[in-house]
C-alpha cells in the first residue's frame, strides 16, 4: 500500500517533468501520455483513500520526509485527480496540436502532482516544498503564453505574491523546530508559547497568500493571464483551495491557539462579501469567475476558522467540481468566439447545448440553488459559524446571496439572444464534452453528501471533533435557498443593470495599494542602497587606494628628501672634514716642525693643567 | 591519496608549458579536460572510501620548517570533503565550458590546473601556513586569469581584486600569528590548535585575534562592507573565471570560519556571535536590495552572492548562541551552512557560465538589451530558468534544502535576524523573476550587433551544454535526495558545535 501512496505522488511528477524536459519533440505523444497518467493517478488515488498508507524518509536531521493519507487527504486526493484528469481531457482539445503541448501537459502534470504531495504531506518541510513547487509552477503555467509580456507580468506578480505569503510557513518551520516539536503536521498544535504563536500566524498568511483571500486576492486577478484549462484547474482543485486545505488540515492548531481561529474565520467571512461584491461588479467572464474563486475560498476558510471541518470540506469538494466545469466552459467559449467580455458572450449558450447547459448548472451550484451541492454545503459550515457567533452566520449568508447575484449575471448574459445571427457551428469535440457532463453530473449529486447518512459517513472518515459538530437544522437549509432563489430570480428578471463602483472592478484597489505601499518603496530603497554602494563604499575603497598612492607620493617627495637629506648632509660634512683636515699637508718641512711644537706645547700645558 | 589529488593538476600544468603553444589546441584542452575528469574520478574514490562518523580522514603529516612548527598536514573530513568534490566538478565544467577558447589555450589552461592545485589544496590544509599560502596562491592565480582574459576593465578589477583579498589575506596572517604565539607549544597546526583551545580566558586576546581572522575572512566570503571588489571582478571577469570564483573561492571564507574560527576559538565566537549575525543579516538583505537594483546580468548575479553567503554568515552566527537550548536546530543551521556552500558553488556556477554564454552571443550583459530571448535560443532560455529558480531556492533544487536548514535552524537562537532575513528569499524571487522576465520572455530583441557579430543568437553548442547541465543536474538531486551529502555533513556539524561548547 506504501509503494502506492510514493507512485501516486511520484508519477504525475515524474511525468510531467519529463515531459516538461522532453519539450518539443514529445508534443506528439504528451496529450495521451499525461491524460493517461492523470486517469492512472486516479485510479491510485482512490486504492489509497481506501488503504490509508502512511510513509516515511530521512531527509533533514530531525526534519524527515512523511506522506500519509488520511480521511480528509483522502478525500483532497480522490478530488484532486479528478479534476486533473478532467481537465486534461479538456486540454487536449484546447491546447491545439501547434501549440508547445509538452511542455503545457508536462507542466499541468507537475502542477498537479505538487498539489497531491501537499495534500499527503505530513511533516513541514515537504508540505513547503510542494507548496513551493505549485508556486513555481503556475508561474511556468501562467505566462505559458509567454511572448505576450501581460501574461510573463502576471506570471511574476502571482508567484511573488504567493512567496510573500509562503515567507510565513520558512517562519511556522523554524519555530516549530525551535519549540523542540519537530516538523510533524500532527504535532504543531502542542508546541510552546511563544512558538506556537509563530507558527499559528505564520500557517495562517501563508494560507491566505496561497487562497488569494484578502488582503492577497489580486495575484488570482492577474493569473487569468493564463490558458483556461490552467484556469480550471487553479482555481479548483489546487493552488488557491491548498490554502483552505492547509487551515482544514491545521484547525487544531487554530483552535489551540485561541486567537487564530476568529482571525481566520472573519478573514474568510469578509473575503467572501467583498470578493463577492467584486464578482458583481466585472463585465469579463473569466475575472468574475476569479472573484467568486476568493469568495468561495472564503467560505472554506470561514469554516476552518470555527472548526466546521466537515462543512469546509463539503464546501472545497463541491466547489471544485462547479469551478473546473464553469472555467472549462469559458474557455471553450474563448477558444470559440474568441472573447470573454461578458457583453460580447451574448447567446454563447444558446450556441451549443452541452455547454449552455453544463454552464448552468455549475453557475447555479455557485450560486447556492437547491438542490444543487454548494447550496447545501455551505449549510452545513455555516451551521459550524452559527454556534460561534450570530454575526458571523449572518455576515456569511450575506456572502451567500452576493454569490447568487454576481453567478446569474454570467448567466444571464450567456443566455440572453445573441445579437447577430445565430450562427451555428460544429459542436465541440466529445474530448471536451466528456468531461464537462461528468462534472456537472457530479456538481448535482454531490449534494447528497451534504445529508445524512452520507454526511456522517463523511464526518466518520475526517474523524476527530469535526464529528462532533451538529448539522444544520432544516430552517437552514430552507433560509438559505430561499435567499439563494429570491436573488437569483431578481437578477434573473431585472437584468443585472447594476452599477458599479471602480473600488468593485479594480479588485478593492488591492494591487495598486501592494504597489505603492510596498513594491514601489523596495524599488526606491533598493536603488538608493545601489548608489549607496556605488559611491559611498566602493568610492571609499577606492579613496583609500588613491590615498596610499598619495601617502606613497606625499613620502616620496617629503619624508624621503629628509632621509635622503640627512645621509647626503654627513656625506658632505664628511667631505669638508677631510678638506679641513687636507689643510695642514703642506709638504714644508717647516711648516710640519712649527705644527709639531705647537701640539707639543699643547700636550705639555694639558699635562700641567690636568696633574 | 590527498597530496596526489592536490599536485596533480599543477603537474599537468607545468607540462602543458614545456609543451611549445605552437602545438594544437586541442592538445591542450583535451589534456585539461582529462586532468579535472580524472582529479573528480579520484575525489569519487576517496568519498566512496570515506566512513561518515570517522572524523578527520586521509591524513598525511609531514615535517615542513619543524623549528616555527609548520608541517605538510592534510586531511578530510565533512566540512571539507563535499567542498573538495564542489572544486573538482566546477573545475571539469569550467575545462569543457572552454572548449573553443582560442585565446592563450596553453596559459589559461596551465593556470587554472594550477588555480585548482590551489583551491583543493586550501580545502584540505590542516596547517594555518599551508592554509595561507594556498589562500595567497589562489589569488594569485585568480588576478591573472582575470586580467589576462577578461573584458573592458580588465586589468583594473584584477588589482582591485587582488589588492583588497590580499589585504584580507594579510589581516588573516595576523590572527594565524597570534594563534601561533599563544599555543603551547607554539605551532600552525589546526588540529592541535583546536584541542589545545589556546585562547579560553584570554578575553582580549581572543577578541582581537578573531578580530584580525575575522576580517580577513570576511573579505574573501564577502560580506558587506567588505565586499565591493566582488562585483567588478566578476562583472570583467571571464565566465569560467567567474564560475570558479564565486563558486570555489568565495567558500575559502565561509571555510575558515567553520574550520579555523569556530574550532580553535570558541569563546571569542560565542562571545562575538551576535556580530556575525548582524553582518550575516545585512549581507542577506543589502546583497539582495543591490541585486535587484542592477541592469547588469552579471552584476546582479555577482550581488547575489553576497546574498547568499550571508545566509552562511548568519547560520555559523547563530551557531554561536551556546546554552540557548537550541541544540537541533544550530546544528540544522551549521549542516545547512556547508549544503549552502556546495548548492550556491553548483547553481552560481551554472549562472555565470549561461551569462558568459548570453555575452559571448550579445556582447553585452545589459539586461534591457535582451528580450524573448527564449524564441531564439529556447534550451538556452529553459537552463537559464532553470537555474535562476534554484538559485531563488525553489524547492527541489539545492538551494532550498540549504536555506531551509539555515533559515529554520537560525530562527531558534535568533529569532529576530532570522525573521529579517526571510525576506531575503522574496527579493531573490523578485530580482531572479524580474531578469528572466526582461531577458527571455516577450516580443525578440537582440543587442545591436557589434562588428563581426552580426548572428541571430545561436541557441547553446554541445560543449556549453555539457559544462552546465550537470551543474544543475546535481542541483536537483542535491535538492530531492541529499542525504549523501547531509551522511557526511552532519557528524562534522555536530563535532564543530561540541568544539564551540567548550
Amino acid at each position: 500500500m506504501s509503494a502506492l501512496l510514493w507512485a501516486l505522488v511520484a508519477l504525475p511528477l515524474t511525468v510531467g517533468t519529463l515531459l516538461a524536459v522532453a519539450g518539443r519533440p514529445a508534443d506528439r505523444y504528451a496529450p495521451a501520455l499525461a491524460v493517461g497518467t492523470a486517469v492512472a493517478a486516479f485510479g491510485l488515488a482512490v486504492a489509497v483513500a481506501f488503504g490509508h498508507p502512511r510513509v516515511e524518509a530521512p531527509l533533514l536531521e530531525g526534519l524527515p520526509a512523511g506522506l500519509a493519507v488520511d480521511g480528509l487527504s483522502g478525500l483532497m486526493v480522490v478530488t484532486v485527480t479528478a479534476v486533473t484528469a478532467a481537465v486534461l481531457l479538456f486540454g487536449v482539445a484546447d491546447i491545439g496540436p501547434g501549440e508547445a503541448r509538452a511542455r503545457f501537459f508536462g507542466l499541468m502534470l507537475l502542477f498537479g502532482g505538487a498539489m497531491l504531495t501537499t495534500v499527503t504531506a505530513t511533516t513541514l518541510p515537504v508540505l513547503l516544498m510542494a507548496w513551493e513547487v505549485m508556486g513555481a509552477t503556475s508561474w511556468a503555467l501562467i505566462g505559458y503564453w509567454w511572448r505576450d509580456p501581460a501574461r510573463g507580468d502576471a506570471a511574476t506578480t502571482a508567484f511573488l505574491t504567493t512567496r510573500a505569503a509562503d515567507l510565513g510557513l520558512y517562519l511556522a518551520a523554524g519555530a516549530a523546530l525551535a519549540s523542540g516539536q519537530g516538523g510533524s503536521l500532527a504535532d504543531l498544535p502542542d508546541a510552546a508559547d511563544p512558538w506556537q504563536a509563530v507558527i499559528t500566524a505564520g500557517v495562517i498568511v501563508a494560507a491566505l497568500g496561497k487562497s488569494a483571500q484578502l488582503p492577497f486576492s489580486f495575484w488570482l486577478s492577474r493569473a487569468m493571464q493564463g490558458p483556461s484549462p490552467v484556469s480550471a484547474l487553479l482555481h479548483s482543485a489546487t493552488m488557491v483551495v491548498a490554502g483552505a486545505y492547509l487551515l482544514l488540515r491545521l484547525e487544531p492548531l487554530l483552535a489551540r491557539s485561541g486567537w487564530g481561529g476568529p482571525v481566520v474565520a472573519w478573514t474568510g467571512a469578509v473575503t467572501a462579501v467583498l470578493l463577492g461584491l467584486v464578482a458583481v461588479a466585472q463585465t469579463d467572464l473569466k475575472q468574475l469567475l476569479a472573484a467568486s474563486t476568493c469568495a468561495q475560498i472564503g467560505f472554506m476558510v470561514l469554516a476552518a476558522g470555527t472548526g466546521a471541518v466537515t462543512g469546509g470540506t463539503l464546501q472545497l469538494i463541491a466547489h471544485a467540481a462547479a469551478k473546473s466545469l464553469a472555467f472549462l466552459v469559458a474557455g471553450a467559449w474563448l477558444t470559440a468566439l474568441g472573447t470573454k467580455a461578458l457583453p460580447a458572450l451574448r447567446g454563447a449558450a444558446r450556441r451549443h447545448r452541452t455547454a449552455g447547459i453544463t454552464f448552468s448548472v455549475a453557475a447555479l451550484t455557485l450560486a447556492g440553488v437547491p438542490p444543487l451541492s454548494l447550496w447545501a454545503a455551505k449549510d452545513v459550515l455555516l451551521a459550524g459559524a452559527l454556534e460561534d457567533s450570530a454575526a458571523l452566520y449572518v455576515v456569511g449568508l450575506t456572502g451567500a446571496v452576493i454569490s447568487a447575484v454576481y453567478s446569474v449575471k454570467a448567466l444571464w448574459f450567456v443566455w440572453q439572444p445573441a445579437p447577430g445571427a445565430d450562427r451555428r457551428e460544429e459542436p465541440p469535440p466529445y474530448a471536451t464534452r466528456l468531461p464537462l457532463v461528468l462534472l456537472a453530473v457530479a456538481c448535482l449529486a454531490l449534494t447528497v453528501t451534504s445529508f445524512p447518512p452520507v454526511r456522517d459517513a463523511v464526518e466518520r472518515v475526517l474523524g476527530g471533533e469535526a464529528a462532533a459538530r451538529p448539522g444544520p437544522h432544516a430552517w437552514e437549509f430552507a433560509l438559505s435557498g430561499a435567499l439563494a432563489l429570491a436573488a437569483s430570480a431578481l437578477v434573473w428578471i431585472r437584468g443585472p443593470h447594476l452599477r458599479a463602483l471602480t473600488v468593485q472592478t479594480q479588485w478593492l484597489h488591492l494591487e495598486t495599494a501592494a504597489h505603492v505601499l510596498l513594491v514601489r518603496p523596495v524599488t526606491r530603497l533598493a536603488d538608493a542602497l545601489a548608489a549607496f554602494d556605488d559611491r559611498v563604499l566602493d568610492r571609499a575603497v577606492d579613496g583609500a587606494a588613491r590615498g596610499s598612492v598619495r601617502l606613497a607620493r606625499w613620502t616620496d617627495a617629503q619624508v624621503e628628501r629628509l632621509v635622503d637629506g640627512a645621509a647626503e648632509g654627513v656625506a658632505s660634512g664628511a667631505r669638508a672634514l677631510g678638506r679641513l683636515a687636507r689643510r695642514p699637508q703642506t709638504g714644508q718641512l717647516h711648516q710640519y716642525l712649527a705644527q709639531a711644537v705647537a701640539a707639543f706645547t699643547v700636550l705639555a700645558v694639558v699635562l700641567v693643567l690636568v696633574r | 591519496m590527498l597530496t596526489a589529488i592536490v599536485l596533480l593538476p599543477t603537474a599537468v600544468a607545468a607540462l602543458l608549458l614545456c609543451v611549445p603553444r605552437g602545438a594544437p589546441r586541442t592538445l591542450f584542452l583535451t589534456a585539461w579536460a582529462s586532468t579535472t575528469a580524472v582529479e573528480l574520478i579520484l575525489t569519487v574514490i576517496v568519498w566512496a572510501g570515506y566512513r561518515t562518523d570517522g572524523g578527520m580522514q586521509y591524513e598525511t603529516r609531514a615535517r615542513w620548517i619543524p623549528s616555527a612548527g609548520i608541517s605538510y598536514h592534510v586531511g578530510v573530513d565533512g566540512l571539507s570533503l563535499p567542498l573538495v568534490a564542489l572544486t573538482c566538478v566546477l573545475f571539469l565544467a569550467c575545462a569543457l565550458y572552454a572548449w573553443r577558447d582560442t585565446r592563450r589555450v596553453r596559459e589559461f589552461a596551465a593556470l587554472f590546473l594550477f588555480l585548482q592545485t590551489t583551491c583543493l589544496g586550501l580545502f584540505v590544509a590542516l596547517d594555518l601556513i599551508l592554509f595561507f599560502v594556498f589562500f595567497d596562491l589562489s589569488i594569485v592565480a585568480m588576478y591573472f586569469v582575470i586580467a589576462g582574459w577578461g573584458h573592458k576593465n580588465a586589468a583594473r578589477s584584477a588589482l582591485k581584486f587582488f589588492l583588497y583579498t590580499f589585504i584580507g589575506s594579510l589581516a588573516l596572517l595576523l590572527g594565524f600569528i597570534g594563534l601561533y604565539l599563544a599555543a603551547d607549544p607554539h605551532t600552525f597546526d589546526i588540529v592541535d590548535l583546536t584541542t589545545a583551545n589556546p585562547l579560553a580566558g584570554h578575553a582580549t586576546y581572543g577578541a582581537l585575534v578573531l578580530l584580525a581572522i575575522g576580517v580577513g575572512l570576511a573579505v574573501k566570503t564577502p560580506t558587506v562592507p567588505f565586499h565591493t571588489w566582488l562585483p567588478p571582478a566578476h562583472t570583467d571577469a571571464p565566465a569560467a573565471g567567474s564560475a570558479i570564483l564565486a563558486g570555489v573561492l568565495l567558500k575559502m571564507g565561509t571555510y575558515g570560519f567553520l574550520r579555523i574560527a569556530l574550532p580553535v576559538l570558541p569563546g571569542a565566537w560565542r562571545e562575538y556571535a551576535l556580530v556575525f549575525v548582524v553582518v550575516g543579516v545585512v549581507s542577506v538583505l543589502y546583497g539582495a536590495l543591490v541585486a535587484l537594483a542592477q541592469t547588469d546580468f552579471k552584476r546582479m548575479i555577482a550581488y547575489t552572492s553576497v546574498n547568499h553567503m550571508g545566509y552562511i554568515v548568519l547560520a555559523i552566527g547563530a551557531a554561536g548562541a551556546v546554552g540557548a537550548n537550541q541544540e537541533e536546530a544550530r546544528r540544522l543551521a551549521v549542516t545547512g551552512s556547508v549544503f549552502q556552500m556546495v548548492s550556491h558553488g553548483l547553481l552560481t556556477g551554472a549562472l555565470f557560465l549561461l551569462s558568459g554564454v548570453l555575452y559571448e552571443r550579445g556582447r553585452t550583459y545589459e539586461m534591457s538589451a535582451y528580450s524573448g530571448v527564449a524564441g531564439r535560443a529556447p534550451v538556452f532560455a529553459a537552463l537559464t530558468g532553470v537555474a535562476a529558480f534554484a538559485s531563488l531556492g525553489l524547492p527541489g533544487f539545492s538551494g532550498f534544502i540549504a536555506e531551509f536548514q539555515i533559515l529554520a535552524g537560525s530562527l531558534g537562537p535568533e529569532p529576530v535576524a532570522t525573521g529579517l532575513a526571510v525576506l531575503g528569499i522574496l527579493l531573490t524571487a523578485g530580482l531572479f523573476l524580474r531578469a528572466l522576465q526582461q531577458m527571455l520572455l516577450g516580443p525578440l530583441r537582440l543587442p545591436v550587433a557589434a562588428p563581426g557579430t552580426d548572428r541571430p543568437f545561436p541557441d547553446l553548442r554541445l560543449h556549453e551544454g555539457l559544462a552546465v547541465v550537470p551543474l544543475l543536474v546535481l542541483g536537483v538531486v542535491l535538492g530531492l535526495a541529499p542525504r549523501f551529502v547531509l551522511d557526511v555533513v552532519e557528524p562534522a556539524s555536530r563535532t564543530v558545535l561540541e568544539l564551540l561548547g567548550r
